[in-house]
């Protein structure tokens, strides 16, 4: 078997569900959950593919996907946060938005060719043996190599993770302290979705440079499952993704090699099985949640005045 | 004086509405598919372009079963009579609404039900454009390992499979065709990552039952052939592309609703081929030599003719078994249902669809 081959395809198909996952990592640590990554995967994807198909360049068009996933999730915020709403519910809705828009505002741009993220070769690391084809990506893989520890020393390590926990653990303490617990939200809501989006934009512009209605095909809903997976933690999110990815891509590649078929249904299972298992302990064990260490105060929203 | 006037505007008018013939289309897909829903929807642009006084409308991601009957029901009640329902998940909803509107005349695509009154069944003979294709991927293989991205295990895709790899072995008898399932019609990344899987694996040409042109992407990145689906995707890889298998619907839509309008149309069921022009390949890509060109041309003259049928034996599985005997050929029904692979494919198909 092709080793190398094999890495490089389990990142390729990890990335997309390692943005997806630490945006809503973000997202969660603030107290916030969104159901809606599948509708902002959506929206990077295709703004960042208009981008790219109007003006070729892709950098601009990444930057163009994080913009739009930002505001987009902004209107999540401005339910969940500002008018309280549900959060299941408004996050199911901002989904079915994203889908919409994208499908309504893509047509132009089905079948239509454009450019993509080249692989870059970096000197001196991709002449490793083997473990060099971590290092014969795209850009925006590396992107995702420095977001990870970047993330782990904000959320864990700063001042401000320390606020951004404190507002998804005791939004009424961190308030009395002096935090704008509904500013923290929006900041992280705003990130978190920005970063999502790009998650959907690697789809766009790096793993396929294509636009196709609903080409995020439920990425979305196994990067809310990957948060639980990884215990709100960037390390553990990077571990989760390239699993996936590693799984997804051995299967294709025994059926390629022509090795039996019948293994790859039960490979493919079990990210899912380990999804359901983990979530299943999570709802049902109050130890086990607090000990993965989901935010106290998540999906609650926040009110000034039922405090008092 | 007015009065005549007006009324004769108003006969006018009323004899030209009735002129107009609506006809809806009801598609399981969005038509931003780039694949099936959007080549029927070619079909349909091409129909209201080719023929005078056809008005034309559709509805996009309509579930099949039981729902979609409203749908039907609803063109019929806005006065559309002539209505395209093109999935199969549509059929019986399509007949109980033939049965119950007998002045409106249903087209369904893909299943097996029709009357002789006002029902038809209509499908095209993809297999047809696959075998062309074979014979072009057996004769510009030099690895001998051509990969071929299939999405679900359904008889339509595996007896796509089979014509393909008869081509081949007609050309080439060493190659294989390598099948790798993606288990997927709308995820264009995870077809391009089984496209390169088999590039991986040594492949040197790829094909593909997919949608998405993501399988001619990632051939075309590696240097390596690509033939398509659907539609002609040489724009995706101009230098790669070699030819695809593709639908041309609107040549049937055209030819069914002029015929309605003049009152020569005989409901029944259509399988059409490369004959009728509703399966074609695209036009050949610059790296196609001529001599591939003209052996392609000879087979597609012989199957227009009616000299030559892909399926024709002898024909062998993968276990050996002889499945089609020398000189006989597979019936139309044998091939709706097909649920096993010829000796030169490496794959197997999923447990649970069929053998």
């Amino acid at each position: 078997m092709n080793i190398e081959g094999l890495i490089t395809a389990s990142v390729r198909l990890g990335t997309p569900l390692l943005f997806a996952t630490l945006g809503e990592i973000i997202t969660e640590r603030a107290g916030v959950l969104n159901l809606g990554l599948e509708g902002l995967m959506l929206v990077g994807a295709l703004s960042g593919f208009a981008t790219s198909y109007m003006t070729g360049n892709v950098w601009l068009a990444f930057i163009v996907a994080l913009i739009a996933g930002g505001l987009f999730a902004l209107i999540h915020a401005f339910m969940s946060i500002t008018l309280r709403v549900n959060q299941v519910v408004s996050g199911l809705a901002l989904t079915m938005l994203g889908s919409g828009i994208s499908g309504v505002l893509g047509k132009a741009f089905v079948g239509k060719p454009a450019a993509k993220f080249n692989d870059i070769y970096i000197p001196g690391l991709s002449n490793i043996p083997v473990l060099g084809a971590f290092f014969k990506m795209d850009a925006i893989v590396y992107l995702g190599y420095i977001l990870v520890p970047v993330l782990y020393i904000i959320i864990f390590k700063t001042k401000l993770g320390l606020t951004l926990r404190a507002v998804g653990e005791e939004p009424s303490a961190a308030d009395s302290r002096g935090i704008n617990v509904f500013l923290v939200r929006y900041i992280a809501k705003g990130c978190g979705g920005a970063l999502t989006a790009a998650g959907g934009a690697y789809l766009s512009l790096a793993a396929t440079s294509m636009w196709i209605e609903n080409m995020s095909a439920g990425r979305g809903w196994i990067a809310v499952a990957l948060v639980i997976f990884s215990a709100w933690e960037p390390f553990k999110a990077l571990v989760g993704s390239y699993l996936f990815g590693f799984v997804m891509s051995l299967q294709l590649r025994l059926q390629a090699m022509g090795v039996a078929h019948v293994s790859a249904n039960i490979l493919l299972m079990l990210p899912y099985l380990i999804t359901v298992l983990t979530m299943i302990l999570f709802s049902f064990n109050k130890n086990f949640r607090n000990r993965v260490g989901a935010p106290s105060a998540l999906s609650v929203p926040y009110s000034r005045e039922e405090k008092m | 004086m007015k009065k005549f006037v007006v009324l004769g505007l108003a006969v006018i008018l009323s004899v030209m509405l009735l002129a107009i013939v609506k006809v809806g289309f009801i598609y399981v897909g969005p038509v931003g598919d780039a694949g099936w829903t959007y080549a029927h929807d070619v079909g349909r642009r091409y129909l209201e372009e080719h023929v005078p006084g056809v008005i034309t409308d559709y509805l996009e991601s309509i579930p099949e079963g039981e729902e979609s009957y409203r749908y039907i029901e609803d063109y019929v009640k806005k006065g559309y009579k002539i209505i395209f329902t093109t999935s199969f998940g549509y059929m019986d909803q399509t007949a109980k609404a033939a049965e119950k509107y007998p002045d409106v005349q249903f087209f369904h695509c893909s299943g097996y039900k029709y009357n002789d009154k006002n029902f038809t069944a209509y499908f095209g003979r993809m297999y047809q454009a696959r075998f062309l294709t074979g014979i072009v991927a057996g004769m510009m293989t030099k690895s001998n390992i051509i990969g071929y991205v299939a999405a679900h295990p359904i008889p339509e895709v595996i007896r796509g499979i089979n014509a393909f790899a008869l081509g081949v072995k007609l050309v080439n008898p060493e190659a294989k065709v390598h099948v790798v399932w993606s288990h997927t019609w709308y995820d264009p990344a995870t077809e391009r990552e089984a496209a390169i899987s088999l590039l991986d694996a040594g492949a040197d040409v790829i094909t593909q039952h997919q949608d998405s042109p993501a399988p001619v992407q990632a051939a075309a990145e590696r240097g390596k052939y690509a033939i398509g689906y659907n539609s002609d995707m040489s724009m995706f890889a101009p230098e790669a592309h070699l030819t695809s298998p593709v639908w041309n619907w609107g040549i049937f839509y055209v030819e069914a609703v002029k015929r309605i309008m003049d009152g020569t149309w005989k409901p029944g069921f259509y399988w059409l081929g490369l004959k009728d022009g509703v399966v074609d390949i695209a036009p050949f890509g610059p790296a196609v030599p001529d001599k591939v060109k003209e052996t392609v041309n000879k087979y597609k003259e012989l199957i227009i003719k009616g000299e030559f049928d892909p399926f024709t034996g002898p024909i062998y599985d993968q276990k050996g078994t002889l499945r089609v005997k020398d000189g006989e050929k597979l019936s139309d029904e044998e091939l709706l249902q097909m649920s096993w692979f010829v000796d030169n494919v490496v794959g197997e198909i999923p447990q649970g669809s069929g053998e």
